[in-house]
């Protein structure tokens, strides 16, 4: 199987290029699994990021055969011929499959991902019923690993759209009942929500299931009625 | 130094679901041309001009155009109710309606609205 690499090495290359490594077409083998080989016994140069190797850290995404996707769990097997691994598109590139996710930390930092609260802190814990955790549940499982803003066209063209996983992340805290955060001024912006054209890539991206594309549709019907009864807040 | 590649201006050439997505955003303009026939049809209703305006609109080129508006119109309106249970999570007591019945009851909607309309102009 020969997989087809992009390189790029600061100060020898000015542009990203192409390079062939051929590596054995073993059965259980994940895209990352080839790129470690190579990384091992053939070219010790070559640059790429990664950590659990189980889908869960979300550190080894890549564009394979132009799909974002997590290498640890896109298998050899799944393609026939030689297989493209490039690094994520809408992200400049650092060194070969390495991107710079400063854009994407910058823009998850503006949606206040965290629970605000307001006035003095609780003595116990905040207790939830299971209906109240279903309603931001699914939001919560992203793992950061910037595929849907790969996938994003709207992302890749405009860098200062706050992007799929931020949004559905400010969701995930707008959803959860403990929180009495205010993102309407970060979200209802042509940064924030409006920019979103519904493309739908995002979510069939995901591998985590999450849809960030059905976050943002919730969240403009939520903008728009705030647009027009601008006295209402999110939480009475 | 980082790379940053240059704009791709054929994005939308790279994956068949861009190209998708561009085709329904640009059934919009047709949505737009049906919109503005319909308002010279009821000004011409209004201002007793129905003769010239049926003289208008059987020329070829209008009857070939709105042809291309009604399949653009249809399509547009199809992939926007499907696309509606993304907007709209409705829940009765917990229960989170599924995404089929808020398409299937706008599709009804359309369908009812489509027969009051025909059933008042016949």
């Amino acid at each position: 199987m020969i997989l087809r690499v992009n390189r790029y090495r600061p100060g020898v290359d000015d542009a990203p290029v192409f390079q062939d490594y051929e590596v054995p077409d073993r059965e259980d083998w994940a895209i990352l699994d080839a790129l470690t080989h190579i990384k091992d016994t053939v070219d010790g140069t070559l640059s790429f990021r990664w950590s659990c190797r189980m889908g869960i850290c979300g550190s080894c995404g890549m564009n394979v055969n132009g799909e974002p996707k997590l290498t640890c769990g896109t298998f050899l097997t799944d393609y026939s011929g030689p297989v493209t691994v490039e690094p994520l598109r809408g992200f400049p590139v650092i060194r070969d499959l390495v991107v710079d996710i400063d854009p994407f930390l910058a823009n998850l930092s503006k949606v206040s991902p965290w629970l605000v609260r307001e006035g003095e802190e609780p003595e116990t814990e905040f207790a939830q019923t299971p209906e109240q955790l279903e309603a931001y549940k699914q939001y919560s499982m992203c793992i950061n690993c910037m595929l849907c803003y790969s996938a994003c066209p709207v992302y890749v063209l405009d860098p200062d759209f706050l992007g799929p996983a931020a949004i559905a992340l400010a969701q995930r805290y707008n959803l959860d009942s403990r929180d009495m955060g205010d993102r309407f001024d970060v979200l209802s912006t042509e940064e924030g929500v409006w920019g979103c054209t519904f493309v739908g890539e995002c979510t069939s991206a995901c591998p985590k299931h999450v849809d960030p594309a059905e976050a943002i549709q919730r969240y403009k019907l939520t903008a728009a009625m705030r647009s027009v009864l601008p006295f209402t807040r999110r939480r009475p | 130094m980082s790379y940053s590649p240059p704009r791709d201006r054929l994005w939308f050439l790279r994956r068949r679901a861009y190209l998708v997505f561009v085709l329904r955003e640009l059934t919009s303009v047709f949505v737009a041309w049906s919109i503005v026939y319909l308002i010279l049809l009821l000004d011409a209703a209004v201002g007793g001009t129905l003769p010239e305006f049926w003289a208008w609109a059987g020329a070829p080129w209008v009857v070939a155009v709105n042809v291309l508006a009604f399949a653009a119109t249809a399509f547009h309106a199809v992939t926007f109710l499907n696309l509606a249970p993304k907007a709209t999570v409705i829940r009765l007591d917990g229960w989170r309606v599924p995404n089929f019945m808020i398409s299937g009851g706008n599709f009804s909607a359309w369908l009812v609205v489509s027969a009051l309309i025909l059933w008042v102009l016949s």
